[in-house]
């Protein structure tokens, strides 16, 4: 049995643990509301964006536009959110598995834009080439961010130097449920997002200048704003799963505090008595 | 005929405006525009310009730099990249940075962006035109 000291040391070590964990429990409490905040107010005008996208290409569903095929050359990029910091449970290593579990992300043939350190170092373990890396920017996701990024990508799409441009990010349900999800940006294909799908046929509309030029000009800001969503709900559920962490982390340090002190109240006992046997045992033999 | 139509102004960030409108007034890249209720459907890009949001008894004003505007009969929605209000603008930094670009402009050596000066002097230019 382990002595009185080592299972007092211990319980002090896992105490001041749980401490820990504890604070970082709160500290992601808080950060999780404002970002759920800011996630939620951005939220009307991502969906008004692919609304406006969808119904554009549904009328128009035969224009020809090089943002709209798929490259022939050229390797696929990701961009991969994640975060900078760890100790958030699987979300950052969901990611990277949903990433390197892809049959079509080989590799050899995509290119990782990352934006979060710990997606980074994880792809860049598995083999991925790393072409760009913003973890800066997920402290505090702002649009200019993902419109420099977009504009990086596009340029290469321009190029022929990237076939496909998917972005992988966890999204967020709700406190508890994160999702991690990929969706491909381009080429453009309607359908992509969940819910209800094609909205409803409106009246003939016109565009000013016409439908191409307009087209060149919004699927950057489409593209931007989708990112720039999906940095926004990345955030929140980074706070997310390291609450979730936390809170479990907490109650295990709880729960080993509680077994230790079983355990140590039986050594003291077992002491004392082994203690009180040796002194009766010494006054017995001064008789 | 409906006497009003839906404005909603769209941000990244959040929703910048909400409300009945009687006419809006702003620029696109084709040039300037008023809409009135039951306008054809029209989507169109913004350029850097004034919007003007007729409200039934007063005038608003914004700055509006960049996004596109999609125009049904009865609603409009822009989807603003970059809109101010008239209070939110700090003219101090936009008498500088017109300041700037027309320095660019009139030094414009060959390798200079001038585009980007342009429309950084545009941009000044439409702050400095909320002030009053």
């Amino acid at each position: 049995m382990a002595s009185m000291r080592d299972i007092k040391r211990r319980r002090a070590s896992i105490q001041s643990t749980g401490q820990i964990t504890k604070a970082m429990k709160l500290v992601s409490t808080v950060k999780l509301q404002k970002s759920r905040q800011k996630a939620e107010n951005s939220k009307p005008y991502f969906d008004m964006m692919y609304d406006t996208i969808a119904s554009m290409l549904q009328k128009s569903g035969t224009i020809d536009h090089k943002y709209l095929r798929a490259g022939a050359t050229g390797k696929k990029a990701v961009i991969a959110i994640t975060s900078n910091r760890g100790l958030a449970g699987g979300y950052n290593n969901n990611i990277v598995k949903l990433i390197a579990g892809d049959p079509r992300l080989k590799p050899e043939e995509t290119v990782v834009y990352a934006i979060g350190r710990k997606g980074r170092d994880g792809l860049a373990k598995k083999g991925y080439e790393i072409k760009g890396d913003y973890s800066e920017v997920i402290n505090e996701p702002l649009y200019q961010d993902a419109s420099d990024l977009t504009k990086v990508l596009l340029d290469g799409f321009g190029r022929g130097e990237i076939s496909e441009i998917c972005l992988a990010y966890t999204s967020f349900k709700n406190t508890v449920v994160h999702i991690p999800r990929m969706l491909t940006l381009l080429p453009f294909t309607v359908g992509e997002k969940d819910g209800d799908e094609a909205p409803k046929a409106e009246a003939l509309m016109n565009y000013e200048p016409e439908e191409e030029t307009v087209l060149d000009q919004i699927i950057p800001k489409y593209m931007s704003s989708l990112i720039f969503g999906a940095l926004q709900e990345a955030v929140a559920s980074e706070n997310g799963a390291r609450m979730a962490a936390m809170d479990s982390a907490t109650n295990n340090a709880d729960e080993m505090l509680a077994k230790l002190e079983l355990q140590y109240n039986r050594a003291r006992q077992g002491s004392i008595t082994q203690e009180l046997t040796e002194i009766i045992a010494g006054a017995n033999a001064i008789e | 005929m409906a006497d009003g139509m839906k404005l909603q102004i769209v941000t990244p960030e959040a929703k910048f405006y909400e409300g009945d409108v009687a006419m809006a007034e702003l620029t696109t890249t084709e040039g300037n525009i008023g809409i009135y209720p039951n306008h054809i459907p029209l989507t169109a890009v913004v350029a850097p310009g004034v919007l003007k949001i007729h409200e039934a008894e007063e005038v608003k004003e914004a700055a509006l730099m960049s996004g596109f505007i999609t125009i049904l009969p009865e609603k409009v929605t822009i989807m603003a990249e970059v809109i101010e209000w008239p209070d939110e603008i700090d003219f101090k930094r936009a008498e500088e940075a017109k300041i700037r670009a027309e320095r660019r402009l009139s030094s414009a050596d060959g390798n200079l962006d001038v585009l980007r000066a342009e429309m950084a002097l545009k941009r000044a230019l439409v702050r400095l035109e909320m002030r009053h």
